[in-house]
């Protein structure tokens, strides 16, 4: 299996980086040939603005959307969240309009509003318990969505309601940001929309790495 | 109840991850912001006068007052940066105060204490520090640090000393790398660090928080070049703005550090770009005048 990472600016290799644990082929996409043979693609974190222009300066845009037609699985984390909406609060930057969901960027403030919490999210492996771990997630700067269509399926909330995770059939997007974590579970769940039988939920293919922390510096 | 962490290292550093194959442009206005946005910038840097501009008058270089930087956070959508001066802890919490998104503690302006940075730990807000060598980098990191860039000679438009300083950085982790284990006290010693900060950046192969290049560029080669290098994204002070067209030089700026490891690209964005700054050469610039060399 072969996934596609948008690596026009932001946090790609993260999520190259958790591909690679899982065994999973990542590659850079920068230009439209490099979607050719990819099974699906992760638009990752970053600054929306920014990847809304190179997006249209390199003619990334189409090809996406022609991959999103053809049934393959696409997922957006923050920026990629913001990317994928149908519409977005602002004029700016220009979303690809393949989730019908609405969305708000910078929903919480600015970078000293940024946070970290536990959330339950919908569709996780079990363990052996029967229930999901929490999953702890990074919200950066980060967006929520505002309109879910009926079409949409809200796989996580915060308790005091917004959206941030959300599947439409192939399509996936999370306002927070699993590849800063060490937990690959939403890297698996993707995998699994592609290829049931891939390293999905239940499959364990990987030991799961602690999260990378600077020693001496304080929580 | 659900515990909500604000103001953690994870959060701080994990901003400037997403800042990552971006550039940063200094910006003196909200017009100017505003043509940096357009032009793909992924984050401004607030300030009153570019490094060439304090560089030229001299004087004593302060925080940016903030109403100006207050103008600049209202018109764009994007992260916005400001300095305070090095050690200037008040100047730190007045930014914080307004909502600044990242803090540089920069030699750009004139140090407030030549001994001591800022504890940069006590902030909810992240820091952003300069660097010449590995054990500078350290140092700002054990401080509280959430981001490294090069210090560079800014306001010069002459990439070399930001070069030098790449370089310096990348080859004492290539160095450490290779080194055996009974070592590392003593070079943990010989940096000025931590043995456990010097220990994780050994296993980690690289500094253990992003690390941009800045101070001197002001092409989109000289962008590429510090990718090449390494670097993690690029700050263009001067370079932008001092130019002849500067929504120009920025839109071409952001594409070469995307595409920084394709010449035909770099050879496109390269064309017709009107005049750049006008540089000074480092090396021209008696040795009191170098901002590099402030506060280590």
């Amino acid at each position: 299996m072969k996934i596609g990472v948008l690596a026009v600016q932001g946090d790609f290799a993260e999520h190259i980086a958790v591909l690679r644990r899982l065994d999973v082929d990542g590659r850079e996409v920068r230009l439209p040939e490099q979607l050719d043979g990819v099974d699906g693609l992760i638009i990752p974190g970053g600054e929306s603005t920014t990847l809304s222009r190179l997006m249209s300066i390199y003619h990334l845009r189409e090809p996406v959307r022609a991959m999103a037609e053809q049934g393959k699985a696409i997922w957006g984390t923050c920026a990629g969240m913001i990317m994928l909406a149908q519409e977005i609060t602002e004029a700016d930057p220009v979303p690809l309009q393949l989730m019908d969901i609405g969305v708000r960027r910078n929903a919480f403030g600015r970078q000293i509003d940024s946070f970290e919490q536990d959330l339950d999210i919908a569709g996780l492996e079990l363990d052996s318990g029967g229930k999901a771990e929490p999953f702890h997630a990074i919200f950066i700067r980060a967006p929520v969505v505002t309109r879910v269509g009926p079409a949409v399926e809200t796989l996580a909330v915060l308790p005091d309601g917004p959206a941030v995770a959300v599947r439409q059939g192939n399509l996936m997007a999370t306002s927070f940001h699993p590849e800063l974590t060490g937990d690959a579970r939403l890297h698996r769940y993707f995998l699994s929309l592609i290829s049931p039988d891939g390293p999905g939920p239940g499959r364990e293919t990987e030991t799961p790495a602690p999260p990378k922390r600077v020693e001496g510096c304080r929580r | 109840m659900v515990d909500v962490l604000t103001g953690t290292f994870t959060v701080k550093s994990g901003h400037a991850q997403m800042l990552k194959g971006g550039v940063i442009m200094d910006v003196v206005n909200a017009e100017q912001a505003k043509i940096a946005e357009e032009a793909g910038a992924v984050a401004v840097m607030a300030l009153e006068r570019v490094p060439a501009d304090i560089r030229a008058d001299g004087g004593v270089a302060r925080m940016t007052d903030p109403a100006v930087i207050l103008g600049i956070m209202d018109r764009v959508s994007i992260p916005v940066m400001a300095k305070c001066r090095i050690g200037h802890f008040v100047e730190a919490q007045v930014l914080e105060a307004i909502g600044i998104d990242y803090i540089d503690e920069s030699e750009v302006l004139t140090p407030a204490d030549e001994v001591h940075h800022v504890w940069k730990h006590d902030f909810q807000v992240p820091f952003v520090c300069g660097c010449r060598d590995l054990g500078e980098a350290l140092r700002r990191i054990s401080e509280g640090a959430a981001m490294i860039r090069t210090k560079g000679e800014a306001g010069t438009g002459d990439v070399v000393e930001a070069v030098r300083h790449m370089r310096a950085v990348q080859d004492a982790i290539r160095k450490l790398r290779n080194m055996p284990e009974d070592e590392l006290v003593v070079e943990a010693r010989n940096l000025g660090v931590s043995l456990d900060l010097l220990q994780q950046t050994r296993e980690m192969g690289r500094l253990p928080v992003v690390n941009f290049a800045a101070g001197g560029v002001a092409t989109p080669t000289d962008a590429a070049l510090m990718m090449q290098l390494g670097a993690d994204g690029v700050f263009v002070g001067s370079g932008i703005f001092k130019s002849g067209d500067p929504a120009q030089r920025g839109y071409s700026i952001v594409q070469a550090v995307t595409h920084y490891n394709d010449p035909k690209i770099l050879a496109d964005v390269s064309k017709d770009l009107g005049e750049p700054m006008v540089g000074i050469s480092a090396r021209s610039i008696p040795e009191e005048q170098l901002l590099a060399t402030r506060s280590i």
